[in-house]
């Protein structure tokens, strides 16, 4: 052990860190791809219950080896490439939308010290990439050369272009409140308990973050850029194979993404619920349990599952809204809220109101 | 001056291999942009010649046929059909099969709209309704299994009345591997008694699955936001393009055949007609979700008058109705009879009928031309999906592409019968 040790401490200091953060990195990737392979399991559990039916049940112990049936079925698929399209835009990309969306994670901070990318502009870095995550989808739909894929394209460009703003004046408030564009910096803004929480203070900017952030992940009510019955499935109706199941990677992994950023943001991150309760402090002290209950990553992922949750709830409770009413719910609706909010927070941040007052 | 850059508008081919397309329907869509300009419905891709099939039968043969044409709501087919000899035969069915059919169309109201529900609430991307409405249908599915040994294509209704009595016990479920005991028990509980128990047991049941629908949908933002003020139909241009059931009620117009030309024992149960006032899709929902409350109704009052009126559910006509199996054992006059029916059939009187019923999804009839022989000489039929059809271009223009789902689905189209 003390052998390794040595040989670890006499590398050079520059290949410590990049071997360090290359395992981070790995690590990172691993744990969402897998997350993401059994929240499609937990999806179809979830809707099936909702629907009163059981939901994958055949393959492995209650079904849970399903999402690895599911990968190997459609790596061993072929890739058909339609004769009219762009070959070369219509294999790159899935892979534009499936790089942003793993490497937001760069910056996300798991825990008070888990992190690979410690940057301030975090959330700056964040707000990039999940726009750019939008180009895979439009470049899909227009490289396919389909009619049904070019409209789930332009359908998705507009509603991105839409909902990126009222995103973005959501996080105004954030930034605002936490002082830090450093995603780190803006969970310890909110540490000390659940009453320090963004989500009490800028609740209507919580709700319009989520919102939409399900609107930016594509998914159900504002499923129009695939929507299955209008458009059949937009933009990847020609992909098939493993370009088909990158598209499915990408849209799963960003909405872990968004779980993630929306419990960092409004829900205090890594930090426990708990916290600030004296009364329960006794808890902290026993080992095995106190380490989950002061804070930490277990936190984050219930948050995050919890998020992922809503977004199968509502895919099983909504019919889809028309394309000119997303539309209308996004400039019309969410962008005023949230410009009225961050005027709000403003008021109450120069008065010394509230979560401002020290 | 440079020439203008020229805008073209769009051609999109919807179907036939479209989610939404309910089978077979080809759309041809002019849009500019999302917006629809024109909508071309292009049909017959599931022709076959049902008609023409029908006058090469001798008349009883082409029962079967008539489950076909529109496949969600099947004995109301045959009730058409089997009317309409009845009329040219001079015969009528015993109270007790009447009572019957009217329970059976009621139950099979119940079994297509819980289809356009389910079908309608998918299109528009709830996808759970569509579970939701499987669920209930699989009962009334067994309805037809106990009554008809089959599950869609009954052939139940018969000249002079109906195949058989209803069963004095009720299928059930039995252990698998699949199923287990607790399951088994849970499923067979309430198939203990006859088949009228079991429909009573449904019919207790039901109003509280319609709510349930109803908490979903009708008062749902986006469900209402999908279908208010969406294809609307004025009543007078509805009458004009020929629209018949739920579609025209939807509009406002209070038509409805089991009121006004009752046949059957329709006038002697008591129910109501729903009818919009918009003419818009939500209207049409109602109307439908309205209906089947209305459908509950009507199967209790049957329910009630067949176990207190037992009795015969067929003719006493060898000439018509088959001799049973135990009569054709030791009497060669019946066996005879058999042969002949089954073989030759019987010939119909010289003349023509129209007969037409309250279709789930509007006025069915079947137009009879014989000329004395043992096949008809023509059969037209007036399928109700075929009309609404026709409006669909006028239905969706100025709309955009997720109406034109909408709307398909409001007009609950099967393409078995309209393309018959």
């Amino acid at each position: 052990m003390s052998a390794i040790l040595e040989a670890w401490n006499a590398l050079p200091p520059t290949v410590q860190y990049v071997s360090t953060v290359t395992f981070k990195i790995g690590l990172v990737t691993i744990g969402v791809i897998l997350t993401v392979a059994f929240s499609t399991y937990f999806e179809r559990k979830v809707i099936g219950s909702m629907q009163s039916r059981v939901g994958p049940n055949r393959v492995g112990p209650m079904g849970l080896g399903q999402p690895f049936a599911d990968v190997i079925k459609l790596l061993v698929k072929e890739i058909v490439v339609p004769a009219e399209s762009n070959r070369f835009l219509f294999v790159i990309a899935p892979l534009l939308s499936l790089i942003p969306a793993l490497a937001a994670w760069a910056v996300i901070p798991l825990d008070d010290t888990f992190v690979i990318a410690d940057i301030n502009a975090g959330l700056l870095y964040v707000l990039a990439l999940t726009s750019v995550g939008v180009y895979g989808v439009i470049l899909a739909g227009w490289a396919t050369n389909s009619k049904y894929a070019f409209l789930g394209a332009m359908r998705s460009a507009a509603q991105i272009v839409a909902y990126e703003i009222a995103m973005g004046f959501a996080l105004v408030g954030v930034l605002m409140a936490a002082g830090s564009l450093n995603l780190g910096d803006i969970v310890r803004a909110q540490e000390g308990g659940v009453w320090n929480w963004f989500l009490i203070w800028l609740f209507p900017l919580f709700v319009v973050y989520w919102i939409s952030g399900v609107a930016e992940t594509n998914r159900a009510p504002f499923d129009v850029a695939e929507g299955e019955s209008e458009i059949v499935a937009g933009f990847h109706v020609e992909y098939s194979g493993v370009a088909f199941a990158i598209f499915f990677l990408a849209e799963y992994a960003n909405m872990v993404l968004i779980s993630a950023l929306t419990a960092i943001f409004f829900l205090g991150g890594w930090a426990s619920p708990f916290e600030g309760l004296t009364f329960l402090a006794f808890i902290g002290e026993i080992p095995g349990i106190g380490w989950i209950y002061n804070g930490g990553f277990p936190w984050l992922f219930l948050k995050i599952a919890f998020f992922m949750y809503t977004f199968f709830w509502m895919r099983a409770t909504f019919p889809r809204y028309r394309y000119d009413q997303i539309m209308r719910l996004g400039w019309k609706v969410f962008i005023p809220v949230t410009i009225v909010w961050i005027a709000v927070e403003a008021v109450l941040a120069w008065f010394k109101i509230g979560p401002w007052a020290a | 001056m440079p020439p203008m850059a020229e805008i073209q508008n769009y051609t999109m081919n919807f179907g036939p291999q479209h989610p939404a397309a309910h089978g077979v329907l080809r759309l041809v869509l002019e849009m500019d942009g999302e917006v629809i300009q024109k909508a071309d419905p292009h049909i017959g891709l599931l022709h076959r010649a049902t008609e023409k099939l029908a006058e090469s039968k001798p008349f009883n043969q082409s029962i079967g046929y008539m489950d076909r044409l529109d496949y969600v709501s099947m004995m109301c087919n045959e009730h058409g059909y089997v009317l309409a000899i009845e009329k040219l035969l001079g015969i009528e069915a015993p109270e007790r099969a009447q009572y019957i059919r009217v329970m059976f169309d009621e139950i099979t109201r119940i079994l297509n709209h819980l289809m356009w529900l389910g079908a309608h609430g998918l299109d528009i991307g709830a996808m759970t309704m569509f579970l939701y409405c499987f669920r209930e249908r699989e009962d009334l599915m067994d309805c037809y299994e106990a009554v008809s040994g089959t599950r869609m294509h009954a052939t139940y209704y018969r000249p002079g009345g109906v195949y058989r009595d209803l069963p004095e016990v009720m299928p059930k479920y039995q252990e698998s591997k699949f199923r287990s005991k607790k399951e088994v028990d849970r499923l067979n509980a309430s198939r203990e008694g006859s088949l009228l128990d079991f429909i009573e047991a449904f019919t207790d049941k039901f109003p509280a699955c319609v709510d349930e629908y109803e908490t979903l949908l009708t008062d749902n933002r986006i469900w209402k936001q999908r279908t208010v003020n969406i294809a609307v139909v004025s009543p007078e241009r509805a009458m004009q393009l020929g629209f018949s059931g739920p579609m025209l009620r939807g509009s406002g117009v209070e038509w409805d055949l089991r009121k006004k030309q009752p046949y059957e024992v329709y006038d002697r149960l008591d129910f109501d007609i729903p009818v919009g006032v918009h003419g818009d899709c939500y209207d049409r929902y109602l109307v439908r979700v309205e209906e089947m409350r209305q459908s509950n109704r009507i199967i209790r009052q049957c329910i009630k008058w067949l176990r207190e009126n037992p009795g015969p559910v067929m003719i006493d006509d060898r000439k018509v109705v088959a001799p049973t199996r135990v009569e054709m054992k030791d009497d060669m006059e019946s066996l005879i009879h058999h042969f002949k029916l089954f073989t030759e059939g019987y010939c119909v009187p010289e003349g023509e009928a129209y007969a037409a019923i309250e279709h789930p999804k509007g006025e069915f009839g079947v137009y009879l031309v014989s000329d004395g022989a043992n096949k008809p000489y023509r059969v037209k039929i007036r399928a109700p999906g075929f009309v609404h059809l026709s409006a669909m271009s006028e239905m969706v223009e100025g709309h955009m592409l997720a109406d034109v789902v909408a709307v398909i689905g409001t007009q609950d189209i099967v393409f078995g019968e309209v393309d018959r």
